[in-house]
């Protein structure tokens, strides 16, 4: 962290001027942004550039903060731990590899942000991990430092397949739950460990205060977790569709005394609205996938519109590396289905998704003292003709469109050099 | 069998050995006359003498050092004495190859009682490579494909016959492991030549191989840990439980009254004893992952694989690991897809793998290789000449063969180089040891001289397949 911030602010000032500048949270500003020191430093029609400032002319360009995807499974060199219905002690960020080249083309799409999860094979599924689209840096500095970290949550069929015969591929043997009811168990069942587990502390730690010898408790990875929820630092993602489980999951949450932090996917959350606002949950989903299989029929396209205009923190997602190269694009379905205004659908991607993992101090909308995560657009990004020019993150050029193109010859050349060779060495028996 | 001596038949019938298929010679002095000498340990000495005697070197010097009068002088004019080779990762000597076929002649090989006892183990314990099966387990309280309690030094077979294969080559040691599991057990050092399991055994227990064994993408309802990140989580659970059951042991010890005791645990015992351990990194991500997972785990950790640590050096330097260089070169597979285009990352890591010692020896970073399932000394050394033409030194070449492995392992008392008073464990060259037309004249291991039969068409000899891989998990 402390290198990465040092990196950072080695970077020297970048001013894009003339621009039109997309805040998202305070409206839009014909003019210029300074990006100083990783942050951040000027939004105004007038800005002076600093000694040493790379000015950049944004005439007819556009500006935006970074995209923030809630749900993303790039750089991940593992995703289930399929093998048990609870798998809080397995983690995401043990397995990133900061070389994925998902993180370069997400990048490629304006991605700034994006909220790595473990899949969705148990009810209780593993760590997840915010991190930023540092391509280039260590798995380290990729990490969102300071955001708080999440858990998986699954409902519904993911969960339960894998107690079918037919379940995850050539699994052989069933594993609980096979139903619906199972998956609340399992959670129910999950959380009771870890109240005991609380209290096991509780009564070790009272007996030490008194003086007496005592053999402390072995920690449990698994449970730490689940304790961690149930203290409120550690963030719940739950995987869902339908109406009733999300129900249920509210029910289970509010019995233990827990918050679920954002429904994911959530395609029938219009249905449940008025519960989801009261329980102070956000919704993360879709703009229009649906339908891939029974209990993701009963969707609608203006299921985000709807969850906005009740008040509820909503974004859209991509839960899929090509989708997530064109999140700007699947926000501005939301102009057409149901209305919002253009704010509102950058809001789905920048500010909200920001707020859900709360990191929205630090990043999602254009405001001095944020970080410096910043897009330069060819044209409005809620148009389908736009491209994304360039990407800042802390203030430093992650991706340049016309250096990426000039580029591309010289790794051909190195590429077929490298394979010639190979035809040379293996007598050409490919 | 080639035997040139007359009196080799009698010497085999004397030790036993016929039955294994040697040319040992007993032990007793040497002395090996006008020699050029690489110590490694110090200068190359061009014309000198090693005495040996009683399995261990008596002398090492110049061409003026006393001959005494009782050894055996053996006329190494245009000839090299190296150390004798150390394979620093295999499981040689622990598969039971049984007596030679008959139609080799067993009747004709020596062969008295001692062979008999010397080829057939008392008890023959159960294939160390099994993998615990069990049913499934829960989680980690199961502590599934654990048996950190394992050590290779109760499971050696002096009648494996990678040890004569290898043996041939100019190894007479290696650091051989128990497979299969996540925690498979302790290694051991031991020498490529004994009658009895005993015989072969330098050190008994140098540290836990650990893998990585289940890694890999998907879910599924076969037993955790089914992904990497759950064997690493897994891993993770076993040190905290290690940890929590020496502090439950050592509170239980100084108050046993009044105290429930703590469970028994083989597992946690061997995990305990472990002076080190090794873990599988391959390419640049898996080896920053593992450093920083060791560091956390406060491991005495050595890295084996490391194909792609050329990228790596500097973060290697910095944190002081030692590194198992694999000499199994990527490769790509021979039904690979032609059609299928590869990432320019994967062809690089082809390109690069044999620079990757010599990236390692510039940086200071201590390494020494490994077989990595190489079945010949002929696979073994041709990759060794890959390093040294992609940029190593070879007398570096030779260290991470000999001097380095036994530092990495806390044996370089007793082995890696050719120093009076260590173990008599030498081999003996017509020409660089790496070089593709050199010979192997003779090996001495405990100060034992063998002969090792002129080889045969090029794969030849040896007469087995390569055994598994050593790799890490991504080896591609």
């Amino acid at each position: 962290m402390a290198l990465a911030v040092s990196a950072f602010a080695a970077d020297p000032p970048i001013l894009i001027q003339n621009a039109t500048i997309l805040t998202v949270t305070k409206g839009t500003v014909k003019g210029s942004i300074l990006l100083q020191g990783g942050k951040i430093a000027a939004i105004g029609d007038k800005v002076m550039a600093p000694p040493g400032a790379t000015v950049i002319d944004g005439a007819g360009k556009f500006v935006m903060p970074g995209i923030i995807d809630c749900h993303s499974h790039i750089m991940a060199e593992a995703i289930n731990e399929g093998t048990v219905s609870v798998s809080a002690m397995v983690g995401i960020e043990d397995v990133l590899n900061p070389e994925d080249v998902a993180i370069y083309r997400a990048l490629a799409g304006g991605v700034t942000t994006a909220n790595i999860l473990h899949g969705s094979a148990n009810a209780i599924g593993g760590k997840t991990v915010v991190t930023k689209m540092r391509w280039g840096k260590s798995t380290d500095e990729m990490k969102f430092e300071g955001a708080l970290p999440g858990i998986k949550f699954a409902l519904g069929e993911n969960p339960k397949r894998a107690g079918n015969a037919q379940g995850f591929g050539t699994t052989t043997t069933l594993r609980y739950p096979a139903t619906r009811m199972g998956v609340e168990d399992v959670i129910r069942e999950a959380f009771n460990d870890a109240k005991d587990y609380q209290n096991v502390w509780k009564l070790y730690n009272a007996k030490v205060a008194k003086g007496d010898i005592a053999i402390p408790p072995a920690r449990d990875l698994k449970l730490d977790a689940l304790v961690e929820v149930l203290e409120g630092k550690r963030l719940v993602h739950a995987h869902c569709y339908r109406q009733d489980e999300i129900l249920m999951l509210i029910h289970v949450a509010d019995d233990y005394g827990f918050k679920i932090r954002t429904f994911q996917h959530v395609l029938e959350g219009y249905k449940v609205a008025n519960e989801i606002k009261a329980h102070g949950a956000g919704a993360s989903t879709f703009a229009d996938w649906w339908a891939y299989k029974m209990e993701a029929k009963d969707a609608i396209p203006y299921n985000a519109a709807i969850m906005v205009k009740k008040g509820i923190v909503t974004s859209l997602n991509s839960d899929d590396a090509e989708l997530m190269r064109h999140l700007d694009k699947e926000a501005a379905k939301t102009l057409k289905y149901g209305n919002l205004t253009e704010d509102e659908a950058l809001s789905l991607i920048t500010i909200n998704p920001a707020k859900q993992l709360m990191i929205d101090k630090r990043v999602g909308s254009l405001e001095v003292g944020k970080d410096a995560d910043v897009l330069l657009f060819d044209g409005h990004p809620l148009s389908n003709m736009s491209k994304v020019v360039k990407v800042f993150i802390d203030g430093h050029e992650y991706f340049d469109r016309d250096h990426d193109i000039e580029g591309r010859p010289a790794k051909e050349i190195e590429k077929k050099a490298l394979t010639g060779k190979r035809a040379g060495t293996t007598g050409g028996q490919n | 069998m080639g035997q040139r001596h007359g009196t080799l038949l009698a010497v085999l019938a004397l030790t036993g050995a016929g039955a294994l298929g040697l040319q040992a010679q007993s032990k007793g002095s040497w002395a090996l006359k006008d020699a050029r000498i690489v110590r490694v340990s110090g200068p190359v000495i061009e014309h000198g003498t090693v005495v040996v005697r009683d399995g261990l070197i008596e002398a090492v010097g110049d061409a003026n050092t006393a001959v005494p009068a009782d050894a055996w002088v053996v006329d190494c004019k245009g000839l090299s004495v190296y150390p004798g080779l150390i394979d620093g990762l295999d499981n040689w000597g622990q598969t039971n190859s049984p007596p030679a076929t008959p139609a080799l002649g067993a009747g004709g090989r020596g062969g008295g009682g001692r062979a008999a006892a010397a080829a057939t183990p008392v008890a023959a314990p159960t294939a160390t490579t099994t993998a615990v099966a069990t049913t499934p387990s829960r989680g980690p309280e199961d502590r599934p494909s654990n048996m950190a309690y394992l050590k290779a030094s109760d499971q050696v077979y002096p009648n494996d016959r990678i040890l004569e294969t290898q043996r041939n080559g100019g190894f007479t040691s290696a650091v051989s492991f128990p497979t299969g599991n996540i925690f498979s057990g302790q290694g051991s050092v031991i020498n490529l030549f004994g009658e009895r399991a005993g015989d072969l055994v330098v050190e008994p227990a140098i540290g836990q191989y650990v893998t990585l064994g289940s890694g890999g993408r998907g879910g599924g309802g076969r037993g955790y840990p089914g992904s990497l990140m759950g064997v690493i989580a897994y891993i993770r659970q076993i040190y905290l439980d290690a940890g929590h059951y020496k502090l439950a042991k050592d509170i239980y010890a100084k108050h046993p009254q009044g105290l429930q005791r703590p469970a028994y645990d083989r597992t946690l015992e061997g995990v305990l004893a472990s002076p080190r351990v090794l873990i599988p990194a391959t390419r640049e991500v898996e080896i920053e992952r593992m450093l920083a997972f060791t560091k956390e785990l406060k491991l005495n950790a050595i890295l084996y694989g490391g194909h792609e640590a050329w990228r790596s050096a500097d973060a290697l330097k910095k944190a002081g690991n030692p590194v198992l260089l694999s000499l199994k070169y990527p490769e790509r597979a021979a039904d690979a897809d032609p059609t299928l285009e590869e990432p320019i990352r994967t062809l690089q890591l082809r390109e690069k793998a044999p620079s990757t010692a010599g990236a390692l020896a510039k940086a200071g970073v201590k390494f020494a290789f490994y077989s990595d399932g190489l079945a010949t000394p002929r696979e073994i050394k041709a990759a060794v000449k890959k390093a040294i033409d992609a940029g190593l030194d070879p007398a570096a070449a030779v260290r991470a063969l000999t001097l380095s492995t036994a530092e990495i392992f806390g044996v370089e008392n007793r082995l890696g180089s050719i120093d009076k008073g260590k173990i008599a464990n030498l081999v003996v060259a017509d020409g660089d040891l790496f070089a593709t037309a050199t010979k192997v004249k003779y090996v001495f291991v405990d100060g034992a001289k063998f002969e090792p039969p002129v080889e045969d068409a090029p794969g030849g000899r040896g007469g087995r397949g390569g055994r598994g891989g050593f790799g890490g998990p991504a080896n591609q």
